[in-house]
């Protein structure tokens, strides 16, 4: 497991002999395994019983899957809702990483009118409350003809994006030496070779982050496709899932909602695993610039 | 690096051998590309934004459309529906309680795994995983667990006689405990950010000067940190004033209508029953306007305390 960027030691221990060393840590040992224990248990604990006997669910007796069974045949099926959320998912980091690309490259490299206007504004996005805006998006998407669409979907998650998105990818090209391009450009490459050839090799962990964060952010949004989407066969998982729980007459069907909770939170899991010094970055260049 | 040759005469073609940074580099090739990023700001952004604000002004029901102007009317009938005042008021109370939280187990936590070891890197992530889950998620999740009939504290609740969400109270506590298992890695993360940023030879003087650890604590970490408090208290009261997801699969906004948020008031006038676009539309003006006053003040408040 990839441990998270290391912090410069800042209070240093006297020195102390082994034993004395072993009676002070152990209550910090108590206290931090207990932490661990308390942030992990809820997913743990989820995961076991979606395969665990219980009366009253699919799987009645034994260890087993049958919950899974049961979720897979849920209304529209559970390959339509995993579709949906895919596809929303892959269109948000697509556009995401296209729209923050061009556009982190020209405020970071170019001069142009209303440069400075169009920054704030889009960081400006993140002081409006999502319901304030989910509203009359609602009314516009309806009159486009994308209301109760999947596209209409990423086109709001990718909105929603561009402030963090923006900001990140004109850090990201602000690092990079004005050097290489200019080099780039004096041997004759076109502005947009010099971004594809020479500056996207450089920015790719701003990228990976980015598109990291849309990917997440998309896949686990409930509010916007709520609002949007009203045909059932449209829904994504977060939404189907939720619904899930009313499924007869208003008996929660606990072992098939367990077993969605472990749906959704496994791709969020290894891609986080995977991903962490990326998702942990995205957040420092949040909190560093604030 | 050597540009590709085809890359070359193409560059070759379109400008002259004298061409410039500042020709190449010119206006309208920046407008350009960042022109996906105007759309969709114009279009998903700054309209709807101004089409709340007709709608604030207008009489428009969900299905029929746009009626006409119906300026005071909306927003005398936000400020007075049964709920607005109290869902403003338990916004307020889960927000003041959601962020003191947050921000002390944040901050305890940042301090708590500032140095770094195999130890201390594991329990880093094992908080920050939760963070990685959805806030649809988490909720389903923790419905699962505060479950009377299906989650691991069943029995126990059922002998002693709790119910984690049969009471305003307790639904409210609830609600809290499943945001700071959701959200304490973010702050605790946020926070080792800004004890990062504290020079470190500040603490070898205070070491060298003989202060406790407590002293070091409040009187060199503390002030240092303020511009972290600050950024985190904001990023808190704002996500907690907008809070939906959490309420609206957990508590239903129930037992009793205890736990709506304004946020909830918005969507139920918008699409549960009474269907008013222009109620709604003025509530969640006056939720705008709200967010920034409170933030302009926030953000004051701890400009001045720097200044002192």
């Amino acid at each position: 497991m990839a441990t998270i960027t290391s912090t410069p030691t800042v209070t240093r221990r006297r020195r102390q002999s082994p034993l004395l060393r072993g009676v002070v840590r152990t209550p910090y040992y108590v206290l931090t395994g207990g932490l661990a224990i308390l942030f992990l248990f809820p997913l743990l604990w989820t995961t076991v019983a979606s395969v665990s006997p219980r009366a009253g669910t699919a799987q009645s007796d034994g260890f087993g899957f049958a919950n899974y069974v049961t979720l897979a045949n849920y209304q529209a099926g559970i390959w339509t809702y995993l579709y949906n959320s895919t596809f929303v998912s892959l269109l948000t980091v697509v556009l995401t990483l296209g729209i923050s690309g061009l556009g982190g490259y020209a405020f970071a490299r170019f001069s142009f009118p209303g440069k400075n206007a169009l920054f704030m504004v889009t960081l400006a996005i993140l002081m409006v409350p999502y319901a304030t805006l989910l509203i009359p998006l609602y009314v516009l998407l309806t009159r486009v003809g994308l209301q109760n669409s999947l596209v209409g979907v990423a086109l709001v998650l990718t909105m929603f994006q561009l402030p963090f998105s923006i900001f990140m990818m004109r850090v990201s090209f602000e690092s990079v030496p004005k050097e290489l391009d200019e080099a780039a450009l004096v041997d004759g490459c076109s502005t947009f070779a010099v971004l594809w050839r020479v500056l996207v090799p450089a920015v790719k962990p701003g990228l990976i982050t980015v598109g990291l964060f849309a990917f997440l952010a998309a896949w686990n949004d409930f509010m916007a496709p709520l609002i949007l989407i009203n045909d059932s066969n449209r829904m994504t998982l977060p939404l189907a899932i939720a619904n899930l729980r009313v499924q007869v007459q208003g008996i929660v069907d606990y072992g098939a909602t367990e077993a969605g909770v472990v749906i959704l939170a496994l791709p969020c899991c290894i891609l986080f695993l995977l991903l962490q010094r990326h998702y942990v970055r995205g957040f420092m260049s949040g909190a560093l610039k604030g | 690096m050597s540009a590709p040759i085809a890359a070359v005469r193409a560059g070759a073609q379109r400008h002259t051998p004298g061409a410039t940074r500042a020709g190449r580099r010119n206006s309208w090739r920046g407008a350009a590309y960042a022109l996906p990023n105007a759309l969709f700001v114009l279009g998903l952004f700054v309209l709807p934004l101004l089409l709340v604000l007709q709608m604030s002004a207008s009489k428009w029901p969900l299905l029929s459309g746009n009626q006409g102007w119906n300026f005071p009317a909306n927003f005398t009938k936000a400020v007075t529906h049964r709920l607005f005042a109290d869902s403003v008021v338990f916004t307020l109370k889960y927000t003041l309680l959601a962020t003191v939280l947050l921000v002390l187990i944040g901050l305890g936590l940042g301090l708590l795994v500032q140095e770094s070891s195999r130890w201390k890197g594991f329990l880093r992530t094992s908080i920050l995983l939760p963070s990685a889950l959805g806030l649809a998620s988490a909720s389903l999740l923790f419905y699962v667990l505060y479950s009377p009939i299906a989650g691991p504290f069943a029995e126990t609740m059922d002998r002693f006689g709790i119910s984690f969400l049969g009471t305003p109270t307790m639904a409210l506590l609830s609600t809290t405990f499943l945001i700071v298992w959701r959200y304490a890695g973010f702050y605790m993360l946020l926070m080792l950010v800004g004890l990062q940023g504290i020079p470190s030879d500040v603490f070898e003087a205070a070491r060298t000067d003989g202060a406790s650890v407590w002293q070091t604590f409040r009187y060199i970490t503390l002030p240092l940190l303020k511009p972290t408090l600050a950024l985190t208290t904001v990023m808190c009261v704002t996500g907690s004033l907008l809070a939906f997801e959490q309420f609206y699969i957990l508590t239903k906004g129930g037992p009793d209508n205890s736990t709506i948020t304004v946020v909830q008031l918005i969507y139920s006038v918008a699409f549960q029953g009474q269907n008013d676009l222009g109620v709604a539309g003025a509530l969640s003006v006056i939720a705008l306007v709200a967010l920034v006053v409170i933030n302009a003040v926030q953000l004051r408040a701890f400009a001045k305390d720097k200044d002192e």
